[in-house]
């Protein structure tokens, strides 16, 4: 288990200075003369001289050597001193928390109806096949060549242009929170349902199965018993490799459905270049997509007792 | 010389032309389909700008929304440019960031792949640090940061893209060369004197080629979507260029006077994905 946690901790590390150094060079990177372009976001084109320019320049720390900026950059970043918006002058870290809350109810929600259509989906293929088999494929298939984001519009011409049933975009009642989770859920659910089939499967054609079921044990009870853990293994670790959708799909879908998460957040400061913002965002990405692999983690050790056994050597 | 024959028969020594005719002689049809639908594509983004006399960037303020006509065939957008040639031009640069992904990231995750299984220690180790710095955050989001340095950049997407994309190859390849260096065949081989080039040639590159192509229409089909995506939340290519992301979020709001335009990029997108995603399944 602590080896387990190391790793993760490791990949933490990763995140963050990855994503410092990245945010570092395109800090360095803007064209033009920083202080002015800033000074012209913050105070509007016509409204700034060079004094205020200056003062900037001093406040951003804008007239370092690269290294020594490179270096103070970092330390801030361990601080957890994300600093103040380009744009709003507000603190990053007041607006991410707010948005982080928005990001992790629509991960969440998607989550558990991508579970909850992946698992019918899967093991009603698996028991019937035939036709069941051949219509779940056919779904998955063309949901996969479908990006996350025409699964939105789509959702959002059916239920809201056409049907009028669901508002187009925004937050704030249930009925917003619908469409995006569900565009999500799809787009995992496509790809885990055949998963899920496909250990089923191998659940149900195993010879331990069928030794459950020849000492008399019922379909059922022996699928209580001896299935669910066998199948799960798997599908969890295969949930893991999902998460990668899951913080994607997040970006993609809030943007489309100007929910105020962190993705929405990113795209609009990357598009007004607000880097502290972008930095910001970027992290928190980073690090709800270590956080969530790491629940994974825990979940399948206690699943699968041979994990347990792997670490403990 | 009589050993190397005797161990394996038929293939004396390795073409990739002799690769590409066995590859055709084994497509199942589903890959047969996805050919199809990409080679069409194709077909339709080099030809299409030659029978109309417009290219892609011609307004037309007179004629905005049309509907599919004689002059315009798939209709003009809201600028009344030629949606016929916009989707072609859109087209042809999906198609090429896609074929240049594909090349890099293959080309360098097969050469950091083998030569990390050859040397383990002096360069597997670097090679490892490097791909647990570039998984560590989701790729969208480090293409998105990339993006946000040369804002709109064709080739800045092209290389943040190979750049994560080079990992997946690297890891399949390094896989598979591991016990294939320590192979009998391979010693027999390097003690008769043969280079590393040849065994390369020989042992290896037969070995990992198949899983290297379905990665690659895989890659592909991501290289695709990435490009979308981005240019469907605005920091990817810029207007006036048409792309198939960008022309989706340009035409949403005309859905109502004008649903086929809407269709028509989200159309050509799925069937691009859906095509490289046929073309790299293999019969299981």
């Amino acid at each position: 288990m602590k080896d387990l946690l190391f790793k993760r901790f490791i990949q933490l590390i990763m995140v963050a200075w990855g994503v410092g150094t990245l945010t570092f060079i395109l800090m360095r990177s803007l064209p033009g003369d920083m202080a002015y372009r800033l000074a012209a976001s913050r105070y509007g084109q016509d409204n700034f001289d060079s004094s205020t320019a200056e003062l900037i320049r001093h406040e951003l720390k804008l007239d370092q050597s690269a290294w020594s900026a490179y270096f103070s950059w970092l330390g801030d970043l361990l601080q957890l001193n994300l600093g103040n918006s380009m744009v709003s002058d507000l603190p990053v870290m007041d607006t991410l928390s707010h948005m982080l809350g928005h990001s992790l109810l629509l991960a969440g929600v998607g989550m558990i109806i991508a579970i909850l259509l992946a698992f019918p989906l899967g093991l009603w293929a698996a028991k019937y096949g035939g036709w069941a088999d051949r219509l779940t494929l056919l779904f998955s298939t063309s949901v996969r060549a479908l990006p996350v984001f025409v699964i939105g519009v789509l959702l959002i011409l059916v239920f809201s242009l056409e049907l009028e049933l669901l508002p187009v975009a925004g937050f704030g009642t249930p009925a917003h929170l619908i469409l995006p989770s569900l565009a999500l859920a799809i787009s995992l659910a496509a790809v885990s349902s055949r998963i899920i089939r496909n250990e089923a499967k191998r659940v149900f054609n195993s010879s331990f199965f069928e030794f459950a079921q020849i000492k008399g044990l019922s379909t059922r009870k022996a699928f209580q018993r001896h299935g669910w853990r066998n199948l799960l293994v798997p599908v969890i670790a295969f949930f893991a490799i999902q998460l990668i959708t899951v913080v994607e799909g997040v970006v993609m879908i809030e943007s489309l459905f100007s929910w105020p998460g962190i993705g929405h957040g990113l795209a609009h400061a990357i598009f007004a270049r607000d880097i502290p913002i972008i930095q910001g965002a970027a992290l928190l990405m980073g690090i709800m997509f270590v956080v969530l692999n790491t629940l994974v983690d825990i979940i399948s050790y206690y699943l699968d007792p041979r994990i347990k056994q792997e670490f403990s050597e | 010389m009589m050993y190397t024959e005797a161990n394996s028969p038929p293939t004396p020594t390795f073409r990739p032309t002799n690769r590409v005719k066995k590859a055709f002689r084994s497509a199942t049809s589903q890959q047969w389909f996805g050919f199809a639908i990409l080679a069409t594509l194709l077909i339709f983004s080099f030809l299409a700008p030659h029978f109309v006399s417009v290219d892609g960037a011609e307004q037309d303020l007179g004629a905005i929304l049309t509907s599919p006509n004689a002059e315009h065939w798939l209709g003009t957008d809201h600028f009344g440019r030629s949606m016929w040639v916009r989707l072609a031009d859109a087209i042809a640069l999906s198609f090429g960031l896609a074929a240049l992904c594909v090349l890099t990231a293959s080309t360098a995750g097969i050469a950091l792949g083998v030569l990390s299984a050859w040397f383990p220690t002096r360069f597997g180790k670097v090679v490892e640090l490097l791909t647990t710095i570039l998984l560590a955050l989701p790729g969208l989001v480090l293409v998105l940061i990339f993006a946000a340095i040369v804002p709109g950049s064709f080739w800045m997407l092209y290389f943040a893209i190979a750049l994560i994309q080079w990992v997946e190859y690297y890891r399949v390849v390094r896989a598979i060369c591991q016990p294939l260096i320590h192979s009998p065949e391979m010693e027999a081989s390097q003690l008769m004197g043969f280079g590393r080039w040849y065994c390369f040639k020989r042992h290896l590159l037969p070995a990992i080629l198949p899983q290297v192509l379905t990665i690659a229409a895989f890659g592909a089909a991501n290289a695709i979507l990435m490009m979308a995506s981005l240019g469907f939340v605005y920091v990817g290519i810029q207007p006036p260029l048409a792309e198939l992301g960008l022309m989706t979020v340009e035409l949403f709001p005309y859905y109502s006077d004008a649903p086929w335009l809407l269709a028509e990029p989200l159309v050509s997108l799925a069937a691009m994905v859906l095509g490289c995603q046929l073309l790299g399944r293999r019969n299981a």
